[in-house]
């Protein structure tokens, strides 16, 4: 107990002296660092940079368009951005307009919570084919993330769709192909996606995972929503699938054998990828997935692995979505686990590097878990800050912060995009929203959304 | 450190015997029908059934103070044990949820969906099992989003559907800490 009150008085103490902190990505992982920090420090002077000009990371781009309750994790993380110790610059990018080593230069403690941008691999054959696409591509282009607004997946070819994977990821993209359009019209769904899923011909999606019901990776409330919108099968799978893991979805059992309109979710258990089937008709496209069966075997520790069995069977389908697992992209100077995909690291302290740097989110802890996972993750990430502070020789020397990043950006002519300018981009999104009876019709592409945080308001 | 957290209980009972005993004379119906529960309590309740008998042995003294405390009785207390071990005692007026009561009195909870059922960031262990088996039954949606939460206990529960209601006076919960559990349960992060 007096250790904590003798931690909070030296933190006290420090709180005199500035602290220049730099956060790089301005997603859950990123807002939650900035708000324990500025709890903790009364000297905390935060900069928050992102690659994209829009903050909020996959609050914007990930959490589907029709989990709107899920987003307003966003109110807050604004009033953070709007605190006085707080700024938030987007539109620059940590690896091309600024160096890690630069950055170190300007700030006491840099934070990386750039989370994972890119996908894993399954390394089989056929998986450039066209029609075979990441789920995080597919999600960034019905979210219009402005990498992906011209994505165009091709949803009229059959009306089959495979997704591989078992995950919410997995079940939230299923949703969107399958759910209703109207019901999709009054979300921030991006309009290009809208339209698309409008003239989608996809009515059955299959869920392929190597193992089974037990291990499957999505969560009793993804499944009971999806529950409410289309049939599931196979049914007697999915009874014992339900009481295998308990889930309390007992009073919807009535429900997955009913008809919703002809569009149906097949859960494919024990089933792996083996290689993507290309199409006769139409050259450099995909036209099914061929799977082998699987069984389990124990490789101790009460874990088990899906080994193939040799038998094999296919899939016809006219699009793939992988929904097998983000992964981190490294960047110059900064240790990396390949094989993890995260940044080594000790309670969020980055390890073999010289104090000052941390991580946190995705890239220290991998690609799992929900918004709520960063709220811990950040606790303990500023908890290895203060005893660095306290302890250690981290936020001692002079450093120019805020002022020195605003002299390098402009020496390299790079057009950062401010709080005050994502409130432009708001205000517009929201506008056009209201045409539409949508909360907000993103803008997608970058020039839009650059040409709007420049306007004169 | 038990010894000290006796004393202080210890202190904090005589220190508020006076207001207790306000308390409990006039929320006394309410409390009236679950005797029988406080008669098997063990040390958990013991300040409870012990501020019963006062109220019990003292209902002249209820005629004559029921009407003045009104606005008093409106209002139970509330204990929350903070990420760094520090109780914090509140008011809560009955009605308000706890994250909301949370965010009047400054204690850090979060409510990233602001009580939409959407997140667990509000999540509060009770920390003594008599008090939980008095709060109403979590929904699917509560429990959903408890599967999530980190740090699940048995007793656990989100904040914003914990209503104070007078059976709740005395109810302690603590916030789950990165800090003081986040390596040391090596915990494993549900799937996203």
């Amino acid at each position: 107990m007096s250790m904590f009150l003798a931690r909070r008085l030296v933190t006290r103490c420090f709180s005199s002296r500035p602290l220049h902190v730099c956060i790089v990505g301005s997603g859950p992982a990123g807002f939650y660092t900035a708000d324990k920090l500025l709890k903790a420090h009364e000297g905390a002077r935060i900069d928050i940079i992102d690659r994209l000009p829009t903050p909020y990371g996959l609050v914007r781009s990930g959490v589907a368009p029709d989990h709107p309750e899920t987003k307003i994790a966003i109110n807050q993380f604004s009033r953070v951005a709007q605190h006085e110790r707080c700024a938030f610059y987007g539109n620059v990018k940590l690896g091309s307009d600024l160096s890690l080593s630069e950055l170190r230069d300007l700030y006491h403690v840099v934070v990386l919570a750039y989370g994972a941008e890119t996908d894993k691999d399954l390394g089989i054959p056929g998986e450039s084919l066209g029609g075979v696409f990441s789920a995080r591509e597919f999600v960034w282009w019905y979210n219009g993330h402005p990498d992906y607004s011209s994505l165009k997946p091709d949803l009229k070819s059959s009306d089959k769709a495979v997704i591989l994977g078992q995950g919410n990821v997995a079940l939230d993209v299923a949703r969107i192909l399958l759910r209703p359009t109207t019901e999709l019209a009054s979300t921030d769904i991006a309009t290009h996606a809208l339209s698309a899923l409008e003239e989608s011909s996809i009515r059955k999606v299959y869920l392929v995972g190597r193992r089974g019901p037990v291990q499957a990776a999505l969560t009793a409330k993804e499944l009971r929503e999806i529950l409410g919108i289309v049939s599931v099968g196979p049914a007697e799978c999915f009874r014992r699938w339900c009481s295998f893991r308990s889930l309390r979805i007992s009073p919807l059992h009535r429900k997955f054998e009913g008809d919703c309109g002809q569009r149906e979710l097949h859960f494919v258990f024990f089933r792996q990828p083996e290689r993507f089937l290309e199409s006769d008709e139409s050259k450099g496209r995909v036209s099914g997935v061929n799977l082998e069966k699987t069984i389990l075997e124990s490789v101790g520790s009460g874990k088990q692995i899906a080994v193939g069995t040799g038998e094999f069977e296919d899939i016809n389908c006219s699009m793939v979505l992988k929904a097998i697992g983000y992964q981190s992209v490294p960047i110059n100077g900064l240790p990396f686990d390949h094989k993890k995909g995260i940044v080594p690291n000790v309670r969020g302290r980055v390890v073999s590097t010289e104090p000052g740097l941390y991580v946190c989110g995705w890239l220290k802890r991998g690609p799992v878990g929900i918004i709520a996972t960063n709220l811990y993750c950040a606790e303990e990430t500023v908890g290895s800050i203060s005893q660095d502070i306290e302890e250690g020789g981290v936020g001692k020397s002079e450093k120019e912060g805020s002022k020195g990043l605003m002299q390098l950006l402009e020496k390299k002519e790079v057009k950062m995009v401010d709080f005050s300018g994502w409130e432009k981009i708001d205000a517009k999104e929201k506008q056009m929203g209201i045409d539409r009876n949508k909360p907000r019709e993103k803008l997608v592409t970058w020039e839009d959304l650059l040409a709007a945080a420049s306007a004169d308001s | 450190m038990l010894f000290h957290r006796l004393s202080r209980l210890g202190s904090r009972i005589v220190k508020e015997l006076p207001r207790e005993r306000h308390f409990s004379v006039s929320g006394m119906r309410v409390l009236q029908g679950s005797y029988s529960q406080y008669l098997q309590s063990s040390a958990v309740t013991q300040r409870q059934s012990r501020t019963f008998q006062q109220a019990f042995f003292s209902s002249n003294y209820n005629l004559c103070t029921s009407f003045s405390t009104i606005s008093e009785t409106e209002k139970i207390n509330v204990i929350f044990v903070d990420k760094d071990g520090e109780e914090i005692h509140i008011k809560v007026p009955v009605g308000m949820n706890i994250l909301e009561a949370a965010h009047e009195n400054d204690i850090e909870l979060e409510g990233a969906c602001e009580c939409s059922l959407a997140c667990s960031t509000c999540h509060v262990i009770v920390m003594d099992t008599e008090y939980y088996n008095k709060l109403e039954e979590p929904t699917d949606e509560e429990n959903d989003m408890l599967d999530l939460a980190f740090g699940l206990t048995e007793t656990s529960r989100l904040g914003c559907q914990v209503i104070a209601k007078p059976e709740l006076d005395g109810i302690r919960l603590a916030i789950p800490s990165a800090t003081r559990n986040f390596a040391v349960d090596g915990f494993v992060p549900k799937p996203h």
